[in-house]
């Protein structure tokens, strides 16, 4: 049973070293930062450096605040009425929740996908076009050249370039969620939240998925939360594990998944954990 | 379908082969040693043997990686568990062809003992082998593999040979005793090179056909 | 008897009465088709749809005014109640805990328990009296303010039924709330919105009350709207009081007409729906 000194002293971030400090600047920034929901608090205190160029995978149990602090990065939490956030999180060095922060902007640079696809009842093409159009582009060619751009960047061009014009619901379940995928980086952003994007699918779809995030890593910063274990290990470069709201360990998935320092990772990535 | 991982199979593989010619090398060059009395290039194999050390630690650490991130099955699987057990083999038969220098140095401080014939062979089978064994790995090849395990008994037998010729000698003149008896151990060097080159190709059936085979008596190999 | 033969027996009896209290509902539907078809059928013909009505006494003549009269007055009440409706809806289902919501929910379903008659007298008072006219506008008010609370009503509710992802997937992208409401949601939810107007203007498509002091009656051809204009609905009550045979068969025949009128707007909206699911279903 743990003790609250025993999460205390797992999460009590230690103030970086002038080293620390000085190395590789991270894209996203996240400082002592809280989250509640109404009264409740469910972040504590949350610390970690997020690089770019890298997949950074979130893992933990049911409830412990991996699905809130994603989306705390593009602020989609704001929509829920009593959600109130403490503390920074900074990308490319400017915080997020200044009060002067474009939220819509935000949401451009910071694209997300969602466990459960959730294409518009549109065509295929007005999908991945409804970001352009809402920013403002109205140019029939750019619009065809970024359409095809994001669709060969989700590995879903070859698929459907002969029916963009059909509904997006006439694609499978995995097709959906690439065209998902081609939609949020068709407005080019700079980070790629995926709240659990392959849970809802079957194994080759899954896989397909994975081997796509491999790929798209070397242009973005990508951010993932998954319920699956063995894929945060096939998947991520970095894995942060949470629990019960607390971040109580962040490193190297080679180091998570094999030499954890905390006893609570050793005891979740092993399944001994509850 | 393209995994990203094949790519860290294929590394994988790549290391163990570099591996392997490197302890092929240090095999010739000590029968080379040997049969010319060579002492510095003796010398040359024993201090290369912490190359070929430092490669199995490698390649130790890049195969728990790939475990811990892969979760391999079926083939995969097996392929890991071939590099995990093939690996420390090649280390102890570049040991060996380190031992081998080493009775090798001591033998060059008195002169040569009157020509042998049976250890020259043996050395040569044995060399054999272990190329034949690191060929099948690459091929994925059960069948030469099974051809090399069937050559074990030839090898032991030619070490029994060697060791009578070796006694004659022994016996012929008590002066011959010490040298003999390193070229005793010399040859028992090369009887257990072919011994390992044996598990490597049983792991090698192991790898393409699934069949665990140490350890069942040749005949039922066949 | 074992217990499984005693429950399908048991079965058996309440599947039957269910199929007989069915069939008991149904007879009154199927008798009335059946009169007014039988009845009203005969009496259609060429004359009665482009013919005006002939002078009392006059054999002959036909609806053609009323029917396009009916039409106009359908419109009128479209273009007034749609867009009022539609956008409270959106409003409801947009925020839908505030006290605000709930009182116009409540103002909603009292309207849609008011008499149609006394909408039509609330109407009498608002666009005839100051003007001292019966209008066609004035029954196309009346019979917007009947559709209205339709409209809202279901739009709201189907607006509620929009998955949240689709939401959650706009803003995702850099949608505004406004932009992914109409951009997104009520797109989302056209087919069932639309299915509401259609059902709604099938409802009042048949009402006489509010229009017997709002539109009154005209027998003459008119396309004025700031005149009175005659309806199918009217017609049919003012030819069936009458001691005429010919007028009595042709008040069948509008009768019929009516019928067939919302039975094809119930069928469109059926067709309307299922094509447009098509694009929605996920």
């Amino acid at each position: 049973m743990l003790t609250t000194s025993d999460m205390e002293r797992l999460t009590s971030s230690p103030t970086p070293s002038a080293a620390e400090l000085e190395k590789a600047y991270s894209k996203i920034s996240v400082r002592d930062f809280d989250f509640f929901y109404g009264p409740a608090k469910v972040l504590h205190s949350i610390s970690l450096e997020i690089p770019d160029q890298q997949v950074t995978a979130l893992i933990g149990p049911s409830g412990c605040g991996k699905s809130t602090f994603i989306r705390s990065i593009n602020r989609m939490n704001d929509i829920i009425p009593e959600a109130r956030a403490k503390g920074a999180i900074r990308i490319d060095g400017k915080d997020i929740y200044a009060p002067e922060t474009d939220v819509v902007e935000l949401r451009r640079r910071v694209g997300m996908v969602f466990q459960k696809s959730n294409p518009f009842p549109k065509s295929i093409y007005d999908n991945i076009a409804y970001g352009l159009r809402i920013g403002g582009m109205h140019n029939k060619r750019e619009l065809n050249e970024l359409v095809e751009k994001s669709l060969i960047r989700a590995a879903l061009w070859d698929e459907v370039k002969d029916r963009l014009n059909e509904s997006a619901f006439a694609l499978s379940g995995g097709q959906q969620q690439r065209l998902c995928i081609a939609r949020a980086l068709a407005v080019n952003p700079a980070v790629l939240l995926m709240d659990e994007p392959a849970s809802a699918l079957d194994p080759i779809a899954t896989t397909k998925i994975e081997e796509l995030i491999w790929d798209l890593k070397a242009s973005y910063t990508i951010v993932i939360v998954t319920h699956n274990m063995q894929q945060a290990a096939r998947v991520s470069d970095r894995t942060a594990f949470f629990m019960l709201g607390r971040l109580v360990e962040y490193a190297d998935t080679k180091t998570i998944f094999m030499n954890p320092k905390e006893k609570m990772t050793e005891d979740y990535v092993t399944g001994r954990f509850g | 379908m393209q995994r990203h991982f094949d790519r860290d199979i294929e590394d994988l593989k790549d290391l163990l082969l570099r591996m392997g010619a490197m302890v092929e090398d240090a095999i010739t060059q000590s029968i080379r040693a040997l049969l010319e009395r060579d002492t510095t290039l003796a010398e040359e194999v024993i201090n290369n043997d912490g190359r070929i050390d430092q490669m199995e630690l490698e390649i130790d650490r890049r195969t728990l990686e790939l475990i811990a991130k892969m979760q391999p099955a079926a083939v995969d699987l097996r392929f890991v568990a071939a590099i995990m057990k093939i690996t420390p083999e090649l280390e102890r038969i570049a040991d060996l062809a380190q031992d081998v220098c080493e009775r090798v140095i001591e033998l060059n401080r008195e002169p040569a003992l009157k020509p042998m014939q049976a250890i020259p062979r043996l050395a040569q089978d044995a060399q054999t082998m272990v190329r034949q064994a690191l060929d099948a790995f690459v091929r994925g090849d059960a069948v030469l593999a099974r051809q090399v395990i069937a050559q074990d008994d030839n090898v032991d037998q030619q070490t029994e040979q060697s060791f009578r010729e070796l006694l004659t000698y022994m016996l012929e003149d008590p002066r011959n005793i010490s040298r003999a008896i390193r070229l005793t151990f010399i040859g028992k060097y090369f009887e257990r090179m072919a011994d390992g080159a044996t598990n490597v190709c049983e792991m090698v059936v192991y790898l393409v056909e699934g069949k665990m085979i140490k350890h069942t008596p040749v005949a039922q190999n066949q | 008897m074992t217990h499984t033969r005693r429950r399908r027996i048991i079965s058996a009896v309440a599947e039957g009465l269910c199929a007989a209290a069915v069939i008991l509902a149904l007879i009154p539907l199927v008798m009335i088709l059946f009169y007014v078809i039988k009845q009203g059928f005969s009496s259609l013909n060429w004359a009665f749809f482009t013919q005006m009505p002939k002078p009392v006494g006059e054999p002959g003549g036909g609806m053609a005014n009323a029917i396009v009269g009916t039409l106009i007055l359908i419109a009128i009440a479209a273009i007034f109640a749609v867009p009022i409706g539609c956008i409270c809806g959106i409003h409801l289902s947009e925020f839908p805990e505030s006290k605000f919501s709930s009182l116009v929910r409540f103002a909603a379903d009292v309207l849609n328990g008011v008499p149609s008659i006394v909408i039509g007298m609330f109407a009498y008072g608002l666009v005839v009296l100051p003007v001292k006219r019966f209008s066609a506008l004035a029954g196309g008010f009346a019979l917007g303010v009947l559709m209205i609370p339709i409209v809202v009503r279901t739009t709201e509710e189907l607006l509620r039924l929009v998955p949240p992802g689709l939401r959650e997937g706009a803003l995702a992208l850099g949608a505004t709330r406004s932009r992914a409401v109409f951009s997104v949601i009520v797109p989302a939810a056209l087919p069932g919105i639309l299915t509401g107007i259609l059902v709604a203007t099938a409802r009042v498509a048949g009402e006489t009350a509010p229009l017997l002091f709002t539109s009154f009656n005209n027998r003459y051809w008119t396309t004025n709207i700031t005149q009175p204009m005659a309806s199918l609905t009217v017609q049919v009550y003012t030819y069936a009081n009458s001691p005429y045979d010919d007028w009595i068969r042709q008040a069948w025949a509008g009768a019929f007409l009516l019928v067939m009128i919302i039975l094809t707007l119930s069928i469109l909206s059926r067709l309307a729906v299922r094509r447009l699911e098509r694009m929605n279903r996920p």
